[in-house]
């Protein structure tokens, strides 16, 4: 049996791993991926806990954080699509017409 | 006994009140006719109710008659009710105001009808007369307050009539301003008298006042303070030393306007609260030391400033101060009746002098100037004759008016103390420069050389709606004084006797028998005829013998003719000493400290303030994607050690 701290640490690497990338890299699909890696670094320790205290919680909370990443992956997608449509690039960078 | 107008007294200044709102509000668009056709119905129907109410009032015995219509202002024991009352003072007060009132009002239908904004001029007359009639009506301090600012209202609007013209504007500003000075003290003596009495009904007040001991000379107790303040209010509006300059400066506005504001009615308002007030007044030697002495002062002062005027206006303007001045002298003598009673003949014939004026200006075609006048005495008859029974009346000739009452004022003050005699002389003396200057308008108005030229100014006689009110206010300018006439031959003074029940019994001269008292009489008024024959033919010798005389006068005695040309250079000095500090004063600190560094300055820095936070703040909102990106996991790491904080805390104690 591995032990709980093995799952954890495991998913505290993967969710720095996802928060360094959603901050340093510029492509935003790199970045939407990041997002998609905390999240799952997320669901491992949810499900790591779950299995540790015996009770079904935490994998019920999983399975809704995989439906709504699937709803926000469809959102997110729709939207680099048409920004790679107006602007023919994927560089955050030159997403900033919020800009004063 | 059935009372009618007595029970609804209001509607005496009521009705002018809807003749201003009505003219106000809707008269811009009427014909001439029908704005003045309002006006006139409005003061001609109160004059009628006033001499009814004044009929009623005889009938019922003249009795004090208070009503209490509303109350104003109640708080606590204090109550100010919108009560009106009529007794003898009031009686002679109403029927000047709106019997003179009424008349100048169909004077002006004619002499404005070539004026633009006639509507707004007979607004505001109508609206003189409803604040002057609630001023004389009052029965309390607080609502003849009322009246006395309302009256200095209407004055300024109607100084400042021809707006466009900016001394006139200034005129009506220098008004109000120096009133308000004035006002100031009115207002702490009513304080004053609400402080120790309890009370500004007059009823009340002077009844709780009666018993208290009187302050002899020198002795500064409240009724000496209350009546100095209450005297400078009067200063302020009777236009007395040291605030009369506003009066001169007022001969901006319509004639009419001077005649019933700045000489007949209004400016005498001072000497009705003086009167009014007379059981406070005459509780203070002081205060009637120091109202006869502003008076003579102000009486001998303005009538020298009035010899050497060039304005038609300006002449009888100073004259106006300097019989106001006699009436203040009347009543600081401690004969009220008699001061009252020179109110009221003055009101008829300074009324007539002013209408008379107007009606040389415009046959003049609107010259003032007496420089340029000259022998008009032909062409314009009928102003011209009621013009001198007017002078005649104000010199004090019998048996005009002015003769009586202002022998009425000079004997009062002979049978004072001997110590009283120097008002009586410079009186004399006022008297007959009175008689000087008033011929020397004449003179130079009507009589001598022709100084115009003929082919610019056509001169014509008035139209009869203004050579009427001059008419019947030279019948009353003769037959005015014939009230108190009797006492001349030995009879009895009815005008004093009719105000009998309000001053009470007038001073007689004591130790003195009926007939020395009586032949005391003769010889005064035969010095003071004297006098003002004196000053009639020295007019005469200057103006018209000898005409080249008065500027080699002047040139000999230059220092001293230009000081009364420059009228004492009192506005200069005012101007110095009071309204160049004031405005120094008002530029360098109240403006350019107070406002615009602290005021504006705490203003503008709360704004500054604002915008340079937000300049600040606003970085934080780049529109960089990614920087929100750092602040989000700032935040969360923030949200998570903010919830483990205990836990890290432990952990850290753990490890030591």
């Amino acid at each position: 049996m591995v032990p709980t701290q093995y799952y954890l640490i495991l998913s505290a690497i993967l969710f720095g791993l996802g928060a360094v990338a959603f901050v340093f890299k510029r492509n935003i699909i790199t970045i939407f991926m990041s997002i998609e890696l905390m999240l799952n670094a997320v669901n491992l320790a949810f499900v790591a806990f779950s299995q540790a205290s015996g009770k079904v919680d935490g994998q019920v909370f999983v399975l809704f954080v995989i439906v709504v990443a699937a709803a926000e992956a469809a959102v997110g997608l729709g939207i680099i699509i048409l920004i790679q449509r107006n602007r023919q690039s994927l560089n955050i960078e030159k997403v900033n017409l919020l800009k004063l | 006994m059935s009372t009618p107008i007595l029970d609804i007294l209001w509607i005496i200044p009521l009705l002018p009140l809807l003749g201003a709102a009505t003219n106000g509000f809707f008269g811009k668009n009427w014909p001439n006719k029908i704005v003045n056709t309002v006006a006139l119905s409005a003061t001609g129907l109160s004059f009628l109710a006033a001499l009814e109410a004044v009929r009623e009032f005889f009938e019922q015995g003249q009795k004090l008659v208070h009503k209490e219509f509303f109350d104003w202002i109640v708080a606590g024991s204090f109550r100010a009710g919108f009560d009106l009352q009529m007794d003898q003072l009031t009686a002679v007060m109403v029927l000047v105001v709106t019997g003179v009132g009424f008349l100048i009002h169909i004077y002006s239908a004619g002499y404005m009808a070539h004026e633009g904004g006639y509507y707004r001029f007979f607004s505001y007359l109508n609206l003189f007369m409803f604040f002057m009639l609630i001023l004389v009506l009052a029965a309390n301090y607080v609502l003849l307050f009322v009246g006395w600012e309302g009256v200095g209202l209407a004055s300024y609007l109607l100084i400042g009539f021809y707006f466009l013209k900016k001394s006139a504007s200034g005129a009506g500003k220098k008004a109000f301003i120096v009133n308000r000075i004035g006002d100031f003290g009115f207002m702490l003596g009513m304080f004053l008298l609400f402080k120790t009495f309890g009370t500004l009904d007059f009823a009340q007040l002077f009844a709780k006042a009666e018993p208290w001991s009187h302050e002899s000379w020198g002795v500064f107790g409240t009724f000496t303070v209350a009546c100095l303040l209450l005297f400078t209010g009067a200063c302020g509006k009777s236009a007395q030393l040291p605030l009369y300059v506003w009066l001169p400066d007022a001969m901006e506005g319509p004639t009419p306007v001077s005649a019933l504001i700045h000489a007949a009615t209004m400016v005498t308002a001072g000497v009705y609260v003086v009167a009014r007030s007379h059981i406070l007044f005459t509780h203070s030697e002081t205060a009637l030391v120091v109202v006869a002495i502003v008076g003579c002062a102000t009486a001998f002062f303005a009538a020298t400033i009035g010899l050497v005027q060039t304005d038609i206006k300006k002449v009888l303007a100073y004259s106006t101060v300097s019989q106001l001045g006699y009436m203040f002298l009347g009543c600081g003598v401690g004969a009220f009746g008699a001061g009252i009673f020179h109110l009221m003949t003055h009101a008829f014939f300074k009324a007539l002098l002013f209408l008379a004026a107007g009606s040389v200006i415009h046959a003049m075609g609107g010259e003032q100037d007496m420089r340029h006048m000259g022998g008009l005495s032909k062409k314009i008859k009928v102003t011209y004759w009621t013009m001198l029974i007017a002078t005649l009346a104000i010199a004090g000739f019998p048996p005009l008016a002015g003769f009586f009452s202002k022998d009425s004022i000079l004997l009062a003050a002979f049978n004072r103390e001997p110590g009283w005699h120097p008002l009586y002389v410079v009186g004399l003396l006022t008297a007959l420069l009175t008689a000087f200057y008033m011929f020397r308008l004449i003179f130079l108005t009507f009589h001598g050389k022709q100084r115009y030229d003929e082919h610019h100014v056509h001169v014509h006689e008035s139209p009869w709606s203004m050579l009427g009110p001059l008419v019947i206010l030279a019948v009353l300018s003769i037959i005015g004084g014939w009230l108190a006439a009797p006492s001349f031959w030995g009879g009895e003074d009815h005008f004093t006797a009719f105000l009998a029940p309000v001053f009470g019994a007038t001073h007689e001269a004591e130790g003195m028998t009926e007939a020395a008292a009586h032949s005391l009489e003769i010889i005064l008024a035969i010095v003071a005829v004297a006098a003002a024959l004196i000053g009639l033919l020295v007019a005469f010798w200057l103006y018209l013998k000898q005409p080249g005389k008065p500027s080699e006068i002047a040139k000999s005695l230059r220092p001293i003719y230009t000081t009364l040309y420059n009228k004492y250079y009192v506005d200069e000095a005012y101007g110095a000493l009071i309204v160049k500090p004031l405005l120094a004063l008002s530029t360098n600190v109240l403006w350019k400290v107070i406002d615009v560094e602290a005021i504006d300055g705490t203003v503008n820095g709360i704004a500054h303030g604002a915008t340079a936070t937000g300049d600040i703040t606003r970085r934080t909102q780049s529109g960089n994607t990614r920087s929100y990106a750092v602040w989000v996991v700032i935040g969360a790491l923030a949200v998570l050690i903010i919830v483990f904080w205990p836990a890290i805390k432990a952990l850290a104690g753990g490890a030591q």
